[in-house]
């Protein structure tokens, strides 16, 4: 099977000379057909410039894009069979609900009727069946949102690129289209990118993703390799909220003397006496199912999970830690 | 431990308490002077001339006579004074027509790409006429376009000289060299007022979202599509904006007729050599009337087109 889009080796440049920034850098990647793939990472990264080498917004100094693949690096984004949700959404406040779904279907010659007739079919699909009449301006957020998807899955592309879609939206909302996002993609078997930068997002949608850092690809994989086994302390640090330990600390808990990471739900307390780790808590948060608790051992600080129902320390005891041998991941770089 | 209230430093401090307990004080304050200004000196003056146009002025003895009639209405509908409307209209239109071809280009470039430095360049090179005074360029025009002038000897300089005396030759517009011809005026007034079409298409071109020209691509529109569909209807407020200036400034200036082109009248000379020398103060204020008839008109016609719907 062809993958939906590949990079081979793909490199762009912002600015000249000595002063050249890459954005990309030398980047390979294979998004698979039908895959709901997700590019996380920090703003700068080079992922938000990634979908645009897609979408055809920026050209890449070297190397090759292949959609399908075709090559193509001289075909414009009106000719791409790809279409984008814009972070702003970037709705037409001067045409109607009907009319911005109905667009691409408009500037590609289809009449009056059917266009408008695939336009309901489509706000129905996102749940905004009856708003075809409003402006842009009279929706909230979240029906903006599925506006801009239905605008962009009404041509039927081969490839539906999102750009930090829900970016904009309060925290019930975008659990909610999370969801609907996931089950829409299934459902049309389409194949979805997603840029973000909220690691949460991208490891409960995703069923890949790539880590940027610095224009380059940190790791590719599914969400349960990244999150367990992180290859750099980049990936860890920025997917996890888990503990990064220093090879001091790994050496103590009795691993080799090298980098590795350590989930806080592997982790519990212990009473003091006799523990191979202890320290004294630096800080307690709450997050509802469970208490995120910072101890400060020797060379790290490390936050313990402790579940909602059991005791929560006081902040400055001090509390011995044991940990499953099994969860302790060693990473490949530094 | 320092007290729950600040003392106050000095009077800004008590005057800023004192708008902050009364908001609209401050806002009366503002816009009082201005709004006398407006109200009372400038369209209070203009109501009083518009009232002449409901008078009309005793044949024999040359007085206006102060009775309500639209006597000098019918005035305006004379075939003389239609031409003089006619005439106006046509060139206003024209101007307002050529002045926005010409600046789209610079005012989009300006919107899209130019940045610091470029932009600098831009407004410089965009205002940069307007210092000078109007009639130093008015004149400067007529012997830029004069017979002896630089046109005339370029176009002879290229082998062009035929194609000048050709588009002189054309009827209605044409005359004996481009200085005393309509298509002088027409050139003068499009230089003069081209700045106030471009800075308000600039800024209504500057407002359209760099995304929403790319979700136009995105989903498929070429440039042209993208311009007729996106661009031109996000940007119609400005350039109605801006063809606002230009046609009701072609529309009342009585300079530029006077000093390039033919002697035919337009409405601004009409009024000008009415309330001055032919002292028939109402039918001048009857011709100060249209104008403003005519641009409620366009601007009805522009709302209705949909040209306001993206403000």
């Amino acid at each position: 099977m062809t993958p939906a889009v590949t990079f081979a080796a793909v490199t762009r440049r912002f600015g000249a000379g000595p002063a050249a920034v890459r954005a990309v850098d030398r980047v390979d990647l294979t998004v698979p057909e039908g895959a709901f793939f997700a590019m996380l990472g920090p703003s700068g990264s080079g992922k938000t410039t990634c979908l645009r080498l897609i979408s055809g917004f920026e050209k890449p100094d070297e190397g090759a894009v292949r959609i399908f693949g075709q090559d193509v690096s001289g075909t414009p984004p009106h000719l791409r069979n790809v279409n984008t949700v814009f972070q702003d959404y970037a709705l037409f406040p001067h045409l109607n609900v009907r009319d911005n779904v109905a667009y691409g279907l408009m500037v590609r010659g289809m009449a009056r009727r059917p266009r408008h007739e695939r336009a309901e079919a489509m706000l129905a699909l996102v749940k905004l069946a009856g708003y075809g009449d409003r402006r842009p301006a009279q929706l909230s957020g979240g029906q903006r949102q599925r506006v801009a998807l239905a605008r962009a899955l009404v041509g039927e592309p081969r490839v539906l690129l999102l750009d930090e879609p829900l970016g904009a939206l309060d925290l019930k909302l975008r659990e909610a289209m999370q969801d609907e996002l996931r089950a829409l993609q299934r459902r049309l078997g389409i194949t979805f990118v997603l840029v973000t930068h909220d690691q949460g997002e991208a490891l409960s949608m995703a069923d890949r993703l790539a880590v940027f850092n610095e224009g380059r690809i940190a790791q590719v994989g599914t969400p349960a390799e990244i999150y367990d086994r992180p290859r750099t302390r980049f990936v860890a640090d920025f997917v996890g909220s888990s503990n990064v330990l220093p090879p001091s600390v790994t050496q103590a808990l009795g691993g080799p003397p090298r980098w590795a990471s350590l989930r806080p739900e592997a982790l519990r307390l212990t009473p003091p006496g006799g523990a191979v780790l202890a320290g004294a808590v630096t800080a307690v948060r709450y997050l509802g199912s469970a208490s995120r608790v910072q101890v400060a051992v020797p060379g790290a600080e490390l936050g313990v999970m402790v579940p909602a129902g059991e005791a929560v320390p006081e902040p400055g005891s001090t509390h011995g830690l044991a940990f499953d041998p099994a969860a302790l991941h060693l990473m490949e770089e530094a | 431990m320092t007290a729950a209230i600040l003392p106050a430093r000095g009077l800004g401090d008590r005057l800023t308490a004192v708008f902050w307990r009364r908001p609209r004080l401050l806002l009366g304050l503002l816009l009082g002077p201005p709004l006398l200004w407006l109200g009372v000196v400038y369209l209070g003056s203009l109501a009083a001339l518009l009232v002449q146009s409901v008078f009309a002025i005793d044949e024999f003895s040359g007085l206006v006579v102060y009775e309500p009639t639209l006597k000098t209405y019918a005035e305006l509908a004379r075939p003389a004074n239609l031409d003089i409307i006619l005439r106006t209209l046509v060139m206003a239109a024209a101007v307002t027509l050529a002045c926005a071809v010409v600046a789209f280009p610079i005012a989009l470039c300006a919107a899209r790409h130019a940045t610091g430095r470029w932009k600098a360049v831009f407004y410089l090179g965009v205002m940069l006429p307007l210092w000078s005074s109007y009639l130093v360029k008015v004149y400067a025009w007529k012997l830029i376009l004069a017979k002896e002038g630089i046109v005339t000897w370029a176009a002879e300089g290229i082998g062009a000289g035929p194609i000048l005396n050709l588009v002189l030759s054309l009827p209605g517009i044409g005359g004996n060299s481009l200085s005393t011809s309509y298509i002088g005026t027409f050139l003068v007034f499009v230089y003069v007022w081209l700045p106030f079409m471009i800075l308000p298409m600039q800024a209504a071109l500057e407002r359209v979202p760099a995304s929403m020209i790319e979700a136009s691509a995105d989903l498929g529109a070429t440039r042209g599509q993208t311009f007729r569909t996106v661009v031109l209807p996000l940007a119609l407020p400005g350039v109605v904006a801006g063809s606002i200036f230009t046609f009701s400034l072609t529309m009342g200036d009585y300079i530029i007729p006077q000093i390039v082109g033919t002697s035919a009248r337009f409405i601004g000379l009409a009024v000008y050599q009415l309330q001055g020398t032919a002292g028939n103060l109402p039918l001048a204020a009857a011709f100060a009337v249209v104008p403003i008839a005519i641009m409620v008109v366009y601007l009805a016609v522009a709302r209705r087109m949909g040209a306001f719907d993206a403000l």
